[in-house]
């Protein structure tokens, strides 16, 4: 079944995942496993990314913000503390209706703030609604014009986080709690809860690539690549382009803020360093080093370097290795490292057969 | 309006101070083939333009089926069944072939976004009908071995016939084709006259801007010639060959 074979990868994954956490184990080190399951919700960034960059062909330089906005959504509506309105009409109708949870903090205060799920749906509620207010004008530009756009948004949502008393300006907001899910299963940063986490991680991430895998081979997907080679061309057969780049815009902007939501609730904290221009920087870097068109790649480079770069490997060089990445993957291979043509190339030359 | 399937009326468009169509009004009966011939500059790809939505008249205005189709964006111009080719052929050049056609059936098919992420089993079936239908027009056009290449590999001439797969692949009525044989050599633009005419046979009205003169002259039932954006002639290509305004403005005036 040819619907079937873009699923094999995923078996892989699986394989090479549970694969990782046994040899982890075996090796005593599975403290590795808290950067992975990070690295892994920095990824989802990547794989949105991925579908607007590599497939669509439009840029952004602003998914850090998308990324900031679901992670300080999620942080303020579970940290503001409710309990000295409790009376007030507003909180008590919350309160009925289950939106609200009474929980102890680190230091024993009691706090009464809305549930994970509610803020969870408030993020990717505000998300989508930003990204379609700021996408609609912005999405028309092309090339360096939307490039500039998009960095523009990434620095006032960064500028925003950095001055908002609320979103606790250069100390971000931490104490965030944990995100239960279902059946004793949490979105914890805890030791205890280290393996579970991994696995939930990497359970988001699979699901998103699944998602993505499926829609880049479906007629959106090639109405998408359409859109990538000329616009012109999609549009006179009957694509509306402007509404699939606004609509894939929107839901790479998803992905972002619910790795930014999803990390938030298991570092128990967010800060404006996520918010910041380089990150974003890093991100588009990243797709381009994994190939632009090509999920696997993204997802393997963007689990890859991130989890180096948590690791302190980079050191103080941090920025400016994904920098140079940027500059080195322009200057040498602006289609992509980890590109399915290259590849093919490669494997039909193996194979004694030349291309015209 | 049963002899008119497209009409444009007192159609003007202005770029600066150039007027690149000025007042230009004519009809094309269903059916036929219709030419739009010209000098260089004499606002045929502009004319073509306005009718396909890509820019917008500053006056005038296009029926289409007697509706007024005038500021409508392409992909809805499309969608009611005019399909175009380009001067410069735009393949989507690193698709294969067979998915170029494909996107040519976009707006006959409906599976969105949702649908798509969650891979449901009746976009499966949309999509194999897609994909055989693609498969039938790439057959009906000599193109079937073509389909699993890489489209920027093909010779010149090949990649002009997989943009008419593409084209007819959304089901037209009306076939906008702009300069088919710019390129071709003698050969091929015989085929691609026996080509248009066999799709004028299935039915559908084609509109040509040409300036291969023989092809012109051998297939169109009418003519319009432009000549810097005003409409100087129209009438069966007969009585444009006499027309001493036509004769003027291709060969000089000491020709007339």
């Amino acid at each position: 079944m040819m619907r079937l074979r873009i699923y094999y990868p995923v078996i892989a994954g699986v394989l090479v995942i549970v694969t990782l956490h046994l040899v982890l184990a075996a090796a005593d080190a599975t403290y590795y496993m808290t950067q992975i399951t990070m690295s892994a919700y920095y990824a989802l960034v990547v794989i949105g990314l991925c579908l607007l960059m590599g497939y669509a062909g439009q840029i952004s330089l602003g998914h850090a913000g998308f990324f900031a906005i679901g992670g300080y959504t999620v942080a303020v509506l579970t940290t503001y503390n409710l309990a000295t309105h409790r009376s007030a009409p507003l909180v008590a109708r919350c309160h009925s209706l289950g939106l609200l949870v009474e929980w102890q903090d680190l230091y024993g205060r009691e706090i009464l703030s809305f549930s994970p799920w509610v803020a969870f749906g408030a993020a990717l509620l505000l998300t989508a609604i930003i990204a379609l207010v700021i996408g609609m004008p912005v999405i028309r530009l092309k090339g360096h014009y939307l490039a500039m756009a998009t960095l523009g948004f990434g620095l006032i949502v960064y500028r925003i986080a950095l001055g908002t008393p609320i979103l606790g300006q250069a100390d971000g907001i931490s104490n965030v709690p944990p995100f239960p899910l279902f059946d004793g299963l949490q979105v914890n940063g805890r030791a205890p809860f280290r393996v579970q986490n991994y696995y939930i991680a990497w359970t988001v991430v699979l699901t998103a690539v699944v998602l993505s895998l499926n829609l880049v081979h479906s007629r959106v997907g090639r109405a998408l690549r359409s859109i990538h080679e000329n616009e012109e061309a999609a549009h006179s057969l009957g694509v509306n382009t402007y509404r699939y780049k606004l609509a894939v815009f929107i839901l790479s902007a998803l992905f972002a803020a619910i790795g930014g939501a999803l990390l938030t609730h298991y570092n128990g904290s967010v800060g404006p360093s996520e918010a910041t221009v380089m990150k974003s920087v890093r991100y588009v870097a990243v797709v381009a080093v994994g190939g632009m068109a090509n999920l696997w790649g993204v997802l393997l480079m963007g689990v890859l370097l991130n989890f180096l770069s948590l690791r302190g490997v980079f050191g103080t060089f941090d920025d400016a290795v994904f920098g140079g990445i940027l500059i080195g993957m322009m200057i040498l291979a602006p289609q992509g490292l980890l590109r399915a043509s290259g590849v093919r190339a490669i494997v039909s030359r193996l194979a004694g057969r030349s291309h015209g | 309006m049963d002899n008119v399937l497209l009409a444009t009326k007192n159609l003007h468009r202005s770029f600066g101070g150039v007027h690149a169509v000025c007042d230009v009004t004519f009809n094309v009966p269903p059916g036929a083939i219709k030419a739009v011939i010209g000098p260089n500059g004499a606002g045929k790809t502009t004319l073509f333009n306005l009718i396909a939505g890509t820019l917008t008249p500053h006056q005038g205005e296009v029926l289409f089926r007697g509706r007024r189709i005038t500021g409508r964006k392409p992909h809805a111009v499309a969608a009611m069944g005019i399909a175009r080719t380009f001067q410069t052929t735009k393949l989507f050049g690193h698709m294969t072939v067979l998915e170029n056609v494909m996107v040519g059936r976009h707006a006959r098919t409906r599976s969105g976004f949702i649908a798509g992420m969650l891979n449901l089993p009746w976009t499966w079936r949309e999509d194999r009908q897609t994909r055989d239908k693609a498969m039938a027009i790439l057959e009906n056009l000599d193109l079937t071995s073509y389909a699993p290449e890489t489209a920027s590999n093909l010779p010149f001439g090949r990649q002009r016939l997989v943009e008419f797969a593409r084209a007819l692949a959304t089901e037209p009525t009306l076939l906008l084709l702009d300069e088919p044989a710019a390129g071709l050599n003698i050969y091929e633009t015989q085929e691609l006259a026996e080509l248009i005419q066999r799709i004028r046979d299935r039915g559908i009205t084609c509109l040509i801007v040409e300036h291969d003169m023989s092809l012109v002259m051998n297939i169109s039932d009418e003519v319009v010639v432009l000549d810097q954006g005003k409409q100087i002639a129209e009438g069966p290509p007969a009585a444009i060959q006499r027309n001493p305004d036509v004769i003027r403005i291709y060969l000089g005036d000491d020709h007339a």
